[in-house]
């Protein structure tokens, strides 16, 4: 019996050890999609960056030169009049859920707001269509930049929420303690120690909505032209890289990916940097 | 006078008499020698010396932080477990270092089970597939074995008229006392030579606790048995030797009523005596 | 303990004394001011659900339930079936979730029972992970469809089909704008948010657990397979159903990848349709009344599912997240 468990523990081992084998197997396949993309998109990408790209408008098809400048303004447009609209909600929300959570509604409040986030962006896309370019005859940055910040809403939300529940209790308390009412403590207090979370949301979504795509299609639509109006359909990063890239001209498939390039150095950026600003937070802790 | 006499017996490292060395009737099943065991930097052990004499209940008592949990999972290789952690000495199972490279941890634990503080049955497993977990770990299927297996070990662990005719039920639905009785009856299922119990009965109202007593004197006829406690009343109770461990070190090791009626060293008594700890 | 300490920030400046006479006002004020912004954050929920409704009337009383039935899809003579879009996005989010969840599952292992002793390390791969979801997804639907759509057609599809082009799953002609790419880029795309979630799940499996079948003699493996998993499996779930909703929800990597051709095929050689990938195609070319009114009815059904898969899988993940405090 003796040597039946041995041999029986032999073979146990090498069961672990093709298990753990395949363990490895999925990390190295789960990182692999990341390098690559992001090489592909440096390589095609980096050909088409100059001063032209970034500074000029779209030339016609096969008319050399010209760059995706009206792109990179409608988004930062549509991403700003986003953020005026999602910042103030979103923390605003994100408050009343941390600082009123034992209430069951800003618990019911807090499990929308999630199922908001995780919501497929075309819907809003839908959604912004119904009730803004059909009302206003028109697609515009304004319905783009109102899907964008419908989108960016409840992460900010979230993100403060998390971090505001982060502050102890005892701080909340010590203030009150000394006689300052209960919005100041929070606005002096609470809302400023818990501000690295916060930085963390508001960057977090503004990636986000740089990179969507669905919703923008249905609501700024696209354009080639600059931009004058925020009543006008307009360009946007990904919308571009959207319809260049499923067009069948070699020339705007090749602006496709320098538009890409751009937009991933954002987006990575941004990302980047909560990581920075999170880590710059638990530094000053410690000290 | 007697310090003395003692320390020098230590010192020389010779049986001089019953007295001078922790008196072992019998073999020693384990043997910890040298040992120090670190967290990160910190040492948790600073060098024990200790034989664990067969078929004996052995406690380890000391106040909290002094390394008796840490000397315990060094018995059976779960120290290394702990991230950063490491171990330095030896262990000797039968005369065999159990931390010498040709060594196994996975056939360690098969010969020395433990128990733990919180009672832990897998909640998504019968009260019979807990029992029957580490045999069907090495590869038992063997129906009748298992159903034999089972209920030998919960009748060890006095498990078998509460359970029996519920051996289908989830091993979390039971009460804590029972959810313990368990623990040990799966310990048992592998049977192991020696079994650790780290302070067992901690999360326990004595009820319950006076139940796993009773087991553990039953148990001593087959199995050597090790137990942490913070409880000194458990240990003279149950315990037929005990050690006594302070900030890492081995103070006292003796027979369990000379310990408590005669300690050797003054801070040994000042423990039990309730003085610190 | 120390870890947690480091969580919690501390007091850097003194609270400021204000006047006391306007505190109960300010307060209410405040209060009021942040109860409006949640109550805003549900509005948009309710009024975009009743949008949709609407939105969604005409095709609703036209077809009634036989909109999810049907498989025509016939814009020129107004007659509109839903059946084909909601195959395509069952047939591609099944592709992501049997590729994506195993990997996924190894790479929460690997970080949180492998990597248990370098917590850091562990915590800078799983951003490099994540960090996959930081991609645009126009930018995956680019690389898709000129780097993997090629790979999958010449190093997959091809090989497929003369080995086992007897099977109905793989006849046609491999073109590489089909079902199976849309499923494995999905697959891609689902991988951080499952990892992560069945991360967090995992690691909130209490250590004795794991300690207890150790010491019964189990090797890692048996650890993780007989302890960890099944401890974790109702949280896994929910993970899973998380990337479901993300593979349904998904829209312009499929829409570039999946061919845009409504139809229901045995074979994931052939070009499909999504939910979301007509919505995006078509919408703006709508003409009729009845057409987009079909298209937000399609948006309507991804409303409903998306709310129905976030209410599952937030239950199964919460259960024991929330209320495991065990966190090493």
């Amino acid at each position: 019996m003796e040597a039946k468990q041995h041999s029986n523990v032999s073979r146990r081992k090498i069961v672990n050890r093709i298990a753990i084998g395949a363990i490895f197997a999925a990390v190295v396949l789960a990182i692999i999609p990341l390098f690559l993309i992001l090489a592909e998109v440096i390589i095609k990408g980096a050909p088409e960056m100059n001063l032209d790209f970034l500074t000029k408008l779209p030339t016609p098809v096969n008319v050399s030169g010209g760059g995706v400048v009206n792109a990179i303004e409608g988004s930062f447009v549509m991403v700003g009049f986003a953020s005026l609209i999602s910042l103030p909600v979103g923390i605003g929300a994100g408050i009343f859920l941390s600082e009123w959570g034992e209430m069951r509604f800003a618990s019911f409040a807090s499990f929308v707001n999630d199922v908001l986030a995780e919501f497929p962006s075309i819907v809003i896309g839908i959604f912004v269509y119904v009730i803004i370019v059909l009302t206003t005859h028109t697609f515009s940055a304004l319905a783009g930049g109102l899907a964008l910040s419908i989108i960016m809403m409840p992460i900010i939300a979230r993100t403060t929420e998390e971090s505001l529940k982060l502050v102890p209790r005892s701080l909340r308390e010590a203030s009150m303690a000394l006689g300052v009412s209960r919005w100041r403590t929070i606005t002096r207090v609470v809302l400023s120690t818990g501000r690295g979370g916060l930085i963390t949301g508001v960057l977090l979504s503004i990636a986000r909505a740089a990179g969507e795509t669905a919703p923008l299609l249905l609501t700024a639509l696209g354009s080639t032209l600059a931009l004058t109006s925020l009543f006008q359909p307009t360009a946007a990063l990904p919308l571009l890289i959207y319809t260049y890239g499923i067009s069948p001209f070699r020339d705007w498939q090749d602006k496709a990916w320098g538009a890409s390039l751009v937009l991933v150095l954002v987006v990575l950026v941004l990302n980047l940097s909560v990581k920075a600003v999170t880590r710059a937070k638990f530094i000053t802790v410690v000290e | 006078m007697t310090m003395t006499v003692t320390e020098l017996g230590e010192m020389q490292g010779v049986e001089q008499t019953r007295r001078e060395m922790p008196p072992i009737a019998g073999q020693s099943k384990l043997e910890v020698r040298g040992l120090l065991a670190y967290f990160d930097k910190t040492q948790a052990l600073k060098g024990i010396n200790l034989k664990i004499p067969e078929r004996k209940i052995t406690a380890i008592i000391g106040p909290s932080g002094c390394g008796k949990s840490t000397l315990l999972r060094t018995m059976n290789r779960m120290h290394e477990l702990t991230p950063r952690a490491r171990v330095e000495g030896e262990i000797l199972l039968d005369g065999q270092n159990i931390y010498d490279p040709s060594m196994d941890a996975v056939r360690i634990r098969q010969r020395i089970g433990m128990v733990f503080q919180k009672p832990n049955p897998f909640p998504t497993m019968s009260v019979y597939d807990n029992v029957a977990a580490g045999l069907k770990l090495n590869g038992v299927r063997d129906r009748k074995r298992l159903d034999e297996t089972v209920e030998r070990s919960l009748k060890m662990s006095f498990l078998w008229e509460e359970m029996k005719d519920r051996l289908k039920e989830s091993g979390a639905r039971l009460s804590g006392g029972q959810q313990q009785r368990l623990c040990i009856a799966r310990a048992l299922a592998v049977e192991p030579e020696v079994i650790l119990m780290d302070e067992p009965c901690s999360a326990l109202d004595p009820n319950a606790t006076q139940k796993i007593e009773e087991m553990m004197v039953q148990l001593e006829n087959e199995y050597t048995i090790v137990i942490v406690t913070h409880n000194m009343q458990q240990a003279a109770r149950v315990a037929d030797y005990t050690a006594f461990m302070y900030l890492g070190e081995l103070i006292e090791f003796d027979e369990t009523e000379v310990m408590f009626e005669n300690p050797k060293k003054e801070l040994t008594e000042r423990y039990i005596t309730g003085k610190f700890g | 303990m120390s870890k947690q300490d480091l969580n919690q920030p501390q007091v850097t400046q003194p609270a400021p004394v204000a006047g006391r006479s306007q505190s109960k006002i300010g307060d209410a004020i405040f209060k009021g001011v942040a109860m409006a912004a949640a109550i805003a954050v549900i509005g948009v929920v309710v009024v975009l659900a009743i949008e949709l409704f609407q939105g969604s009337s005409i095709s609703l009383t036209t077809f009634g339930p036989s909109f999810f039935s049907t498989t025509t899809w016939d814009p020129v003579h107004n007659i509109f079936g839903a059946l084909p879009f909601i195959y395509g996005t069952l047939v591609t989010s099944a592709i992501a979730l049997v590729i994506g969840v195993p990997i996924s599952i190894g790479v929460a292992l690997f970080l949180s029972e492998i990597m248990k002793e370098r917590r850091q390390v562990a915590d800078y791969l799983g951003s490099v992970v994540e960090l996959l979801a930081a991609v645009p997804s126009v930018v995956f639907g680019l690389w898709a469809l000129f780097i993997l759509s090629p790979m999958v057609r010449d190093y997959i599809e091809k090989p497929l089909k003369t080995y086992l082009g007897f099977l109905p799953t793989f006849q046609g002609t491999p073109f590489g704008l089909d079902f199976l790419t849309a499923g494995i880029i999905l697959s891609i795309m689902i991988i951080p948010t499952v990892s992560a979630i069945s991360r967090e799940v995992l690691r909130s499996v209490p250590n004795s657990q794991r300690e207890a079948l150790i010491a019964l003699g189990a090797t890692k493996w048996e650890m993780v397979r007989h302890s960890v998993l099944p401890y974790a499996r109702s949280g896994l779930f929910g993970a899973v159903i998380l990337g479901l909703g993300r593979a349904v929800g998904e829209t312009m990597a499929v829409t570039m990848v999946i061919g845009n051709s409504p139809s229901i095929t045995a074979s994931l050689l052939h070009p499909g349709y999504t939910l979301a990938s007509v919505i995006a195609n078509e919408f703006t070319e709508a003409t009729s009344p009845l057409y987009v009114s079909a298209l937000v009815e399609i948006g309507l059904t991804l409303f409903f599912v998306a709310l129905a898969i976030n209410i599952i899988a937030r239950l199964l993940v919460w259960r024991i997240t929330r209320f495991s405090k065990v966190r090493t």
